[in-house]
């Protein structure tokens, strides 16, 4: 909201400077995000009169103009056209400085001097306009050297550019603001001057007024005016209006939006002679009704609603014939608008359903000045006020205007303001400080709160243009905040607690740092791609899938939540190829999402206004992504990343067990799951990413194998499904170990892998079995390869005897043999 | 009416379609195109001929040979899909690989340098301070219900404070009753949620997190983008402690010489409600253009626990209380590593990743 100083100052005494006042407000909770200064820089500006203009020779962008300004013939060199001669404009003279702080000098152009410059009237920061000098029209009746600010009747003024938080119904006015500052500095509130009603005529000889539906209109005044003539506004007044960021219209209009700015009362004008029988009702708008709004948006009235919480219904004001003349407190129609010819006017002044007003709001797409300020709530108790304000104010330039007596005022339900009782310590519990007694009450007051002292209690009622203000014990943190609002936060002392639960991260999160660790130690650069993808890419791999969707993307290509981090990756690798920076190794740790009907594991939460509705919602699997895009990476360097990286996560056996079906992306022939040998979980991926997939992403790239880890973290950190190793250390045998080297030729439908545990599990003897070397070929059976193992034996008792060894080798080669692998030369 | 200039049409369809069977390879295929599709194939030699015709014959005659023609064509084409099915999947077997078979200590593989998302260092280091100050952390889903992410936390459906976020919503459920996450809030409803249940107050947690808001991404703001969240739920927490918290964290983390400062502000969940704002760390507190010469700089809101968020998971507003606390860490890195545009987080430059570490 734009607030000027010099408002702010009628309210109350500020001789502190804007820089002074700023932290203030800040501090208030009044945030100010710029301040504007209105007419500074202009002191020096004067009009001047357009005497003859000149071509400069060479020149085809500039004329040489020479003006009047009281102090005869001045040679100015001017690029704008948009003149003639006896034109008025302003003139920075030598020495004059711009508002954008720029100094107006002497300078030679083309061989010709300038004395001086004329300005257009964003130069002047008066407005935007900049297609030209500003010229000063027949209505700027001044003569030639005037100081243009008194020629426009400007005054030199701030205005801060406040942000109303959601809680300061009474901020989104001058008056509020000014409550603030006034309570903070100890100063006095002035009240603005009011009128009264001058004629002895009851408002029910003319109009009537009601409310049909007091759930929804919660109070309508409707004052009657006559002998209103509509013109402009005097010049303070449309400088006013101006300065908050609006539009002079009318006196009556301009008073209204004056009114609103100062006090916080939004009201509308009706010209009587346009509303049927004189009267205006509130009420519920029926389906299928319709008004024109005065910003000429046809409207469908009492739609069904839209969104959650939205009932559908809208408040509008009717006329004697039953005829939508407004979207109440949101927008009038067009109608009964004030025109020029508009003699007696009905002012509406009301209260109307903060909750109403928002949805009704929301669901027109339609926020105006008035919806803002009503759908935070405003004080039920202000609208005789308003209009009193609105008369003194409207007086200035309607002299003999009259307001009926008795204005016409009806109420439906209007929230009652709690009693919020404050017990002793209750301010210093929630705040961790002592407030004194006399400072808390003199605040609540200041503030127009009522406070009776019971005893050590403070029982508050809250000022009624303070809805925001609870009941109960939400109520008290109400009040005490505005107790420690204007006390000052910075008063309030810091300490830092201490408890005896000690701080830690989960094994989860010891699992995530340690994955990312290991993957970053062996060359992975972290990536982060897009969650939001299109139907296209989503296509890419699960073609017909039912996939989570987004009500409102922001645009097509991030409508869908990603099932796999393997399209983005890849696409991350492409760009940097392009770049010539992508041979590298780019992994992402992050969720994917599965549709709940596309899972066997939704989450089932609660939801709904009330949250009394079950919803399913999507699965989200949190994996680790790891794309091997350097130049001799393939599905053998992804098992050896694999290898290295499954070894530091204290797993106890993990294979490599060639899939089944291939999951989507990787390549059918090159890809293997992770597979916990104890639990039979698999945990991961690994292989080649589809070539398909990679030239269809990155059309650049042929030929080129890119391996692929893809491990998936939730089963990971499953212990039932990712079996540890044991937490007790075995202890390395003192004595010498024998290795021997065994090559079996194993049926191709057996693991390595497997046969190696089983070579493990033949004799206690074994302290490791590691596979050396695999050829096929040649002189095998088709259908088997041979299998090369280097088995180290060890004991715990003593050095082994080459009988041990022996012995040992011998179950070794029994057991392979079992799983139909035969010792090479041994068949 | 002498021979029809068709008369062989079926004979030669025939033909045509066991040629097309008997392709073996795509090689072939291709060579044979033009002899059974092109200009001079049997089709096109017998288009030709229909010149012969009375007109009103020529039109039976044209029809009957598209006829024909399309059924050899829808033939050669399905040949052309059966034939690369099998190119690729001889392809494949070609290529297969037993990753099983694969000797990992025989594998060779360049060295390089990887380096950890810029997102994740920060998140890192900002929850080590918190661990070192006896927070624990926990973490949250991305897709939450309307209840979690805001009626629990004060924010009813309708009201206008929903304004306050702009959100993406789900198809899922009735309207606006799915959204992702607009802050790492919902996480704390969860654990207050599940600490009433199970009887485990007190609570000291933080709660980092990706969140989403509906906001075209531009230099200072991303659509997705990550938070921290910290709650404390204790017997005897009041505001002072906030504050204490606040500052112990942004010497911590910001460096000794930065210091918190703490203006009333308004969130639902929150009362009282504060924003924090810490030292410039551009200008240390002198002005410069990045505070808008204020010396200070917006982090994030906090507050006291509001009894009606208490109240909505069962906590008792009479023996506990508590405060929250908020800010972006990825807004924690763009000020420390002065980051001119957010987008480069989501860019995947590695020129720019190989910077952190």
């Amino acid at each position: 909201m734009k607030i000027a100083l010099s408002w702010l100052r009628e309210f109350v005494d500020l001789p502190e400077s804007p820089d002074e006042l700023r932290p203030v407000l800040d501090d208030l909770g009044l945030v100010v995000e710029g301040i504007e200064y209105v007419g500074q820089g202009l002191e020096n500006i004067v009009v001047a009169r357009i005497e003859e203009i000149r071509a400069i020779e060479g020149a085809d962008r500039v004329r040489l103009v020479i003006v009047d300004a009281g102090g005869g013939p001045l040679e100015i060199v001017c690029g704008a056209t948009n003149f003639v001669i006896g034109d008025h404009v302003p003139l920075a003279p030598i020495g004059a400085v711009l508002p954008g702080g720029f100094e107006i000098a002497q300078r030679a152009m083309r061989g010709v001097i300038s004395h001086g410059m004329l300005c257009s009237a964003r130069e002047l920061g008066l407005s935007d306009d900049h297609v030209g000098l500003m010229i000063l029209g027949e209505a700027v009746n001044a003569p030639v050297g005037t100081p243009l600010l008194q020629a426009l009747d400007i005054m030199p003024d701030v205005v801060f550019d406040i942000t109303v938080e959601g809680n300061r119904p009474d901020a989104w006015s001058v008056e509020g603001v000014a409550r603030d500052l006034a309570t903070r500095f100890g100063r006095e509130l002035r009240a603005p001057a009011l009128a009264e009603p001058n004629a002895d005529v009851d408002s029910d000889s003319f109009a009537s007024s009601g409310i049909d539906d007091p759930d929804l209109c919660g109070r309508l005044t409707v004052s009657v005016l006559r002998n209103v003539t509509v013109g402009p506004s005097p010049s303070w007044i449309a400088r006013r209006v101006q300065n908050a960021g609006m539009r002079p219209i009318s006196n009556v209009v301009d008073a209204s939006n004056l009114v609103m700015l100062e006090l916080g009362q939004p009201t509308h004008p009706y010209d009587a002679a346009r509303v049927a029988r004189r009267t205006l009702r509130a009420r519920r708008a029926r389906p299928g009704e319709r008004l024109l709004t005065l910003d000429g948006v046809e409207r469908e009235l009492a739609r069904s609603g839209r969104g959650l919480g939205d009932s559908g219904e809208d408040c509008v004001i009717v006329d004697g014939d039953d005829t939508v003349l407004g979207l109440a407190g949101i927008m009038g129609g067009a109608t009964s608008e004030i025109s020029d010819s508009t003699t007696d006017v009905l002012l509406e002044a009301a209260f109307f359903d903060p909750m109403a007003i928002a949805r009704s709001s929301k669901r027109h797409g339609l926020r105006s000045e008035a919806s803002v300020r009503f759908e935070r709530g405003v004080d039920p108790n202000l609208a005789l006020r308003a209009v009193a304000r609105f008369v003194a104010i409207l007086r200035e330039s309607i002299p003999d205007l009259e307001w009926l007596s008795a204005p016409l005022d009806t109420w439906g339900t209007v929230p009652s303001p709690p009693t919020v009782v404050l017990r002793p310590g209750d301010i210093e519990r929630l705040l961790g400080a002592e407030v004194p007694l006399e400072e808390a009450t003199s605040i609540l007051r200041g503030l127009k709160f009522e406070v009776r002292l019971d005893g050590e209690t403070l029982v508050v009622t809250p000022s009624s243009a303070r809805l925001d203000v609870r009941s109960g014990a939400a109520g008290r943190a109400d009040v005490i905040e505005e107790v420690a609002r204007l006390y000052g936060y910075r008063r309030l002392p810091r300490r830092t607690p201490r408890w005896p639960e000690p701080g830690a991260l989960s094994t989860r999160q010891q699992l995530r740092r340690n994955l990312r660790d290991v993957a970053v130690d062996l060359g992975a650069y972290e990536a982060w791609t897009p969650t939001l993808v299109s139907d296209e890419e989503f296509d890419l791999l699960l073609k017909g899938v039912v996939r989570v969707r987004i009500t409102n993307p922001l645009a097509a290509e991030e409508s869908v939540m990603r099932a796999t981090m393997l399209i983005g990756l890849v696409r991350a690798w492409g760009r940097n190829l392009e770049r010539g920076t992508g041979d590298v190794v780019l992994a992402e740790l992050g969720a994917v999402f599965a549709h709940p009907e596309a899972t066997p594991q939704p989450r089932v939460t609660r939801g709904g206004a009330g949250g009394v509705v079950t919803l399913a919602l999507p699965y989200e699997n949190e994996r680790l992504t790891i794309l091997l895009g350097r130049p001799d990476d393939d599905a053998r360097t992804a098992v050896a990343f694999w290898a290295t990286l499954g070894a530091r996560l204290g797993l106890s056996d993990v294979v490599v067990r060639t899939c089944d079906v291939a999951p989507v992306g990787l390549h059918p022939t090159r890809c293997a799951d992770l597979v916990d040998r104890a639990s039979g979980a698999v945990l991961g991926h690994v292989g080649e990413v589809d070539a398909a997939l990679v030239s269809t992403l990155v059309p650049s790239v042929t030929g080129r194998r890119v391996g692929l880890v893809d491990l998936d973290v939730d089963a990971l950190a499953d212990h039932a499904r990712a079996t540890r190793c044991s937490d007790v250390a075995t202890m390395p045998s003192r004595y010498p170990s024998a290795t021997v080297d065994l090559a079996f030729v194993t049926p191709s439908t057996v693991h390595a892998a497997d046969l190696a545990h089983e070579l493990r599990m033949a004799s206690e003897l074994v302290e490791d079995v590691v596979l050396f070397d695999v050829f096929g070929g040649g002189g095998l059976a088709a259908g088997t390869r041979s299998l090369a193992y280097s088995v180290r034996f060890s004991s715990f008792e003593r050095t082994l005897s080459e009988g041990d060894v022996a012995g040992a080798r011998e179950l070794l080669v029994n057991r392979a043999r079992d799983l139909g692998a035969v010792l090479r030369g041994v068949a | 009416m002498s021979t029809s200039p068709l008369a062989d049409l079926p004979h030669e369809t025939a033909r045509l379609l066991e040629e097309i069977a008997a392709l073996a390879s795509l090689e072939q295929l291709r060579d044979i195109e033009p002899s059974i599709l092109g200009k001079r194939s049997v089709l096109s030699s017998l288009q030709k001929s229909l010149g012969v015709l009375a007109p009103e014959d020529r039109r039976d005659a044209g029809a009957q040979l598209q006829g024909a023609r399309r059924v050899v064509e829808a033939a050669f084409e399905a040949r052309r899909s059966d034939l690369a099915a099998l190119a690729r999947a001889a392809l494949l077997e070609s290529d297969r690989l037993e990753l099983g078979d694969v000797v990992v200590n025989a594998v060779r593989w360049p060295a390089s340098v990887g380096h950890p998302s810029l997102v994740a260092v920060t998140q890192r280091e900002l929850e080590d301070v918190f661990v070192a100050m006896g927070f624990t952390v926990s973490e949250g889903p991305e897709v939450e219900s309307d209840w979690y992410n805001f009626e629990a936390l004060n924010i009813p459906p309708a009201h206008p404070a929903r304004g306050m976020w702009d959100t993406f919503y789900v198809e899922l459920g009735e309207p606006e009753t799915v959204v992702l996450r607009t802050h790492t809030s919902p996480t704390q409803v969860h654990l207050k949620e599940a600490a009433a249940l199970h009887g485990s107050l007190p609570i000291h947690a933080v709660m980092p997190g990706r969140c989403f808001r509906r906001d075209t991404p531009d230099a200072r703001h991303l659509a997705t983008f990550h938070q921290i969240e910290g709650l404390v739920v204790d017997r005897g927490i009041a505001f002072s402690d906030l504050a204490g918290v606040i500052e112990t964290f942004t010497r911590a983390y910001f460096g000794p010489d930065i210091e918190s400062r703490l203006r009333p502000a308004f969130f639902p969940f929150t009362e009282p409600s504060a924003e924090f704002e810490v030292t410039c760390t551009i200008c240390r507190g002198a002005g410069c253009r990045t505070c808008s010469q204020t010396g200070w700089i917006e982090l994030g809101g906090c507050g006291m626990l509001d009894p009606a968020v208490l109240d909505a998971v069962g906590i008792d507003g009479d023996e506990w209380s508590g405060f929250a606390f908020g800010f972006g860490i990825d807004r924690c890195a763009q000020m420390r590593h002065q980051i001119a545009d957010m987008r480069a987080l989501i860019d995947n430059d590695t020129r720019f990743l190989r910077q952190f570490s």
